[in-house]
């Protein structure tokens, strides 16, 4: 049992994606379109969510246009008073389809592009996308749509951080996010291929404080630091089951978007439990709850209450225990692992995220 | 940077005052954010509509609640405005 309310519901509608971005953070075993949640289990969940205290929806993916039902979606969401993002990769986004969210009350939008270099953003995201990511993007600003802009960063676009910056403000972005790649699902897969250098990050890092600076007024920039350069774990989500959930696209209910990856916890889906019931009661949203989980170093360090040990999926799929310390922590016995990453050679080639079993989308 | 008495404040565009019906308090959202608010801040921030100057909002709540809050509607203006939530 807990007395926290969740605050946001990161909703992944589908894992259908026409990108096929290397770093995507969807796990590695898709969910495919016959095991998605239909229009009137969403709109449960979404009701639910906002009776548990959800005030922050994110209609995600996977490509969460994909669903022909998302305008339904959103006005549902609109009706409980949701503040409602669409996250999307652009592609998809028609005139008709953004008036209607438009219309039915979606109030923001977040487009994500991959480089300020044309054939290098098509590169990463693996297809042709850049003339229609523009497209949607100057759609979204003429309707009047609040904007965010997010690009994950990486090895192979960390050196044009000013030039994406501008870009994005150029596209007429309310806020950009810059976002340093994760390393779960197809991340961790290309982990070599995305690792920057520590002088990349140093260098970023300054670019992007200057940005700050200079768009002040015009275009809030969010920069975090990559997570393996720091001394200490990011407090995923403000502490497991404290903040935030998921809804996977087949109804299972996550502590955050990675948490499958713990195949030592089992997740109960909204098909069968109330969001309510899951939050509360379920054994995998009280696993790591509080502090009692928790074993040396955390245990006795001050920082528990700061960083709340880091996040349990990096510490699952890089240690093998997720009750371990984040190993990107300096005081964890495991932070040679993340220091040996880091010095790993470079590799160039992506292995692009494929739904198992079928053939290479173009 | 404390924001002027004679300074006209907006809400950012990208934010709405609401209600949450959950944990009954009045609040602010915003793009991948919510700020929880008592009565006294939804009482300013329904005074910020991009008319009234910061002195005449604090005018209106001084007459309102009987005593001068000047200083603190200014107090939190700022601060709100630190956080680019009004501008």
């Amino acid at each position: 049992m807990t007395t926290d309310r969740p605050t946001t519901l990161l909703a992944e509608l589908t894992h259908r994606c026409p990108l096929r971005c290397p770093y995507c953070s969807n796990p590695l075993d898709l969910i495919r379109a016959e095991s998605e949640l239909t229009t009137e289990d969403w709109k449960r969940v979404f009701t639910q969510a906002r009776a548990l205290g959800v005030l922050q929806l994110g209609l995600s993916g996977g490509e969460p246009l994909v669903r022909k039902d998302l305008e339904e979606l959103a006005a549902h969401a609109r009706g409980l008073g949701l503040y409602s993002t669409l996250v999307t990769s652009g592609l998809g986004l028609t005139r008709a389809r953004a008036e209607r969210l438009r219309e039915v009350g979606l109030e923001h939008v977040q487009i994500s592009i991959q480089d300020s270099d044309p054939e290098n953003a098509e590169r990463i995201a693996g297809v042709s996308s850049v003339k229609q990511k523009r497209a949607a993007a100057a759609i979204v600003k003429e309707l009047g749509f609040a904007f965010t802009v997010n690009v994950v960063l990486h090895r192979a676009n960390l050196d044009r951080i000013t030039e994406i910056i501008d870009l994005a403000a150029s596209m007429g972005a309310d806020r950009l996010e810059l976002a340093n790649t994760q390393y779960y699902g197809w991340g961790l897969e290309n982990r070599a291929a995305l690792m920057p250098t520590r002088e990349q990050v140093t260098r970023a890092k300054t670019a992007a404080e200057a940005a700050v600076v200079r768009y002040r007024g015009r275009m809030q920039i969010l920069f975090v630091l990559p997570d393996y350069f720091e001394q200490y774990p990011k407090p995923c989500y403000g502490g497991w089951g404290r903040l935030y959930l998921v809804v996977a696209p087949d109804g299972k209910v996550l502590p955050c978007h990675g948490a499958t990856q713990i195949t030592t916890l089992t997740f109960d889906s909204a098909r069968e439990r109330s969001l309510e019931w899951i939050w509360q009661e379920s054994s995998a949203f009280n696993a790591f709850r509080g502090d009692g989980w928790m074993r040396e170093p955390c245990r006795s360090c001050p920082r528990k209450a700061v960083d709340f040990g880091g996040c349990r999926c990096q510490a699952f799929a890089l240690t093998g225990a997720a009750e371990n310390t984040d190993p990107v922590c300096t005081l964890s016995p495991h932070r040679d692992i993340i220091d040996a990453a880091i010095a790993e050679p470079a590799e160039v080639e992506f292995r692009y995220r494929i739904l198992a079993g079928e053939p290479q989308r173009a | 940077m404390p924001l002027s008495l004679d300074a006209v404040p907006h809400l950012w565009r990208l934010a709405r005052l609401d209600y949450d019906p959950a944990r009954q308090r009045p609040v602010l959202l915003y793009p991948e954010g919510a700020v929880l608010l008592n009565d006294t801040g939804r009482a300013i921030l329904e005074l910020v509509d991009g008319k009234r100057s910061v002195s005449e909002i604090a005018a209106e709540l001084s007459q309102r609640y009987q005593t001068d809050v000047t200083a603190d509607v200014a107090d939190y203006l700022s601060h709100l405005a630190e956080r680019e939530l009004i501008q």
